[in-house]
């Protein structure tokens, strides 16, 4: 019994360490003081939702806005891309022979293994190469390439699961190819293409190097806005306090949805399987 | 000529070629940029080994190539003495709702990992920890901050197929605790132990940003390196750098290669 309180307690104190940082940007996201201080705290002075209001019409809210706006562009917009081009990749990847499915597995672990910093210096140096200018597409492409693995991977077992019957059963019944792709795989591996972009999406806002290296510097993302100010000692950014309360909130909004609605699934498997 | 008859495997094409394009053709790149060289005066590119012995005579290259070790083996180090345990006392089935706790120690990757670690400088500050006073023990909280998850997660799904009866016929045939431990837990979990070394280990080592925000700018690594090659535009250069990474690295994989590994570690969140 003793045993067992002090391993649930050890959990939650590293729990409670892991959330720290982000438990204090939400507190002192209703402080309005240009940097976290305790003092300011006790006092109780500048206690309000000025933070908030600035977020939405200050000149400071409106860089760090734009800035998680873009974010979220190359967030989805790369997240679809993978999507559609990792589903394709794994039906045909499951139907390949032997040899070219591990051509395609082998071509994948690569960007999986690599640290982010080789992949995206790689990719400077073949656009460089090549003569291209750093634009929004550069950087959609290193998010692809960032995020299409895990996609693929997600997808993959799915596969394995389906019954191949139904396929063979539906072209024997007359219908084309496409017809039997979209109508009868794609269902089947939906739960793993759901996964496999929601995957996408967490990297793609997750990163920072792939960002700095394949962007062009006129395009300001959350994570590059924020490197430029905090690696030269600056403080966070008041505004953005607000901003990461904000996103606090409507994940655990979104994850509590998930959780009711994906039914009776048991907990543990999705877990560990993807 | 009849046409081609569509088979499922065509569908793979396409990502084929993005491969080739965005991920072969530019490691070999780096190979080719790092054992070359260009004249910046007749534009003339010769193979050469000039990056070769450019990064090797240069002490502080190796200085930060030390550093940089110690501290990835440190962090890998440290990440498992903590994960281990969290990873175990989750993988028992006896407590409920351990699904939901695994996710929470993954939730905060949702906040962008750059404003994550200057949030935890700023409470360390606030807690009177100066990055500036003490670099290497706010870089190393940095790291073992934003690494834990990787290596609890990988840990967490090899000790949920362990065998656990192996455990109790090791007691049974009179092991003790630490040999249970050393002699049956351990090897069982061999494989998730290597994954989470590789999520961690690597990019500790390579990348910038978590020293640069904690240590404000007081310690450099190799991913400090890199970066600053790569903002001179000095491209072969910083190709070498990325290449002894990845020898590193295909040292790592030729070394565990016989040994069964967690795959799809950082595909296992969802």
């Amino acid at each position: 019994m003793v045993k067992k309180i002090f391993a649930k307690g050890f959990i939650y104190l590293m729990l409670l360490l892991m959330y720290a940082p982000i438990i204090l940007l939400i507190i002192f996201s209703f402080v309005e003081f240009d940097h976290i201080d305790f003092r300011q705290l006790v006092s109780g002075e500048n206690i309000n939702f000025n933070l908030y209001k600035e977020l939405f019409t200050g000149e400071d809210g409106e860089t760090v806005v734009q800035a998680f706006k873009n974010t979220l562009l190359v967030a989805v917009v790369s997240a679809m891309v993978s999507t559609i081009l990792g589903t394709f990749a794994a039906i045909g990847m499951y139907y390949s022979g032997k040899k070219m499915r591990k051509a395609y597995e082998i071509g994948g672990q690569i960007p999986i293994l690599n640290p982010e910093i080789i992949t995206a210096l790689s990719l400077t140096i073949l656009f460089v190469f090549v003569g291209i200018q750093f634009n929004f597409i550069t950087l959609l492409i290193g998010h692809v390439v960032l995020t299409i693995p895990f996609v693929v991977l997600s997808i993959l077992p799915k596969l394995k699961q389906m019954d191949n019957n139904i396929y063979e059963a539906a072209l024997d019944l007359g219908a084309k190819p496409s017809k039997a792709l979209t109508k009868i795989i794609i269902p089947q591996i939906m739960p793993g293409i759901l996964s496999g972009f929601i995957l996408a999406v967490t990297l793609s806002l997750d990163d920072y190097i792939i960002t700095a290296f394949t962007r062009n510097n006129s395009f300001v993302t959350l994570s590059t806005y924020v490197y430029g100010v905090t690696s030269k000692r600056g403080a966070i950014p008041p505004t953005l306090r607000a901003l990461t309360t904000i996103i606090v909130v409507v994940t655990l909004i979104v994850l509590l949805i998930i959780n009711f609605t994906s039914g009776k699934k048991p907990m543990k498997k999705r877990g560990t399987r993807v | 000529m009849s046409k081609i008859k569509f088979q499922r495997k065509f569908l793979a094409i396409p990502y084929g070629i993005f491969l080739v394009l965005f991920v072969i053709i530019p490691m070999v790149l780096i190979v080719v940029y790092a054992f070359s060289n260009t004249d910046p005066v007749t534009n003339k590119t010769t193979f050469s080994f000039d990056n070769l012995t450019t990064f090797f005579s240069n002490s502080y290259n190796l200085h930060t190539f030390l550093i940089s070790l110690a501290i990835g083996l440190g962090n890998t180090l440290i990440c498992l003495i903590i994960g281990y345990p969290i990873a175990y006392i989750l993988a028992k089935k006896e407590y409920k709702f351990n699904y939901i706790i695994v996710l929470l120690f993954i939730m905060p990757m949702w906040i962008n990992f750059v404003l994550r670690t200057a949030a935890t400088r700023d409470l360390l500050f606030a807690m009177g920890l100066s990055g500036g006073e003490h670099p290497y023990i706010s870089t190393m909280i940095g790291m073992v901050y934003n690494y834990l998850p990787f290596t609890i997660l990988p840990l967490y799904t090899t000790m949920l197929k362990m065998d656990k009866s192996l455990i109790e016929a090791s007691m049974d045939l009179g092991a003790n605790k630490v040999q249970t431990f050393t002699k049956t837990i351990i090897p069982m979990t061999l494989p998730g132990i290597i994954s989470a070394s590789s999520m961690v280990f690597m990019p500790t080592m390579s990348s910038y940003v978590i020293s640069d925000v904690m240590g404000e700018r007081q310690i450099s690594l190799i991913g400090n390196i890199i970066q600053l090659y790569f903002d001179q535009g000095l491209w072969n250069l910083g190709s070498f750098v990325a290449l002894i990474l990845l020898v590193i690295i295909l040292g790592f994989m030729i070394a565990t290669r016989n040994m069964e590994k967690e795959d799809n570690v950082r595909g296992g969140l969802w």
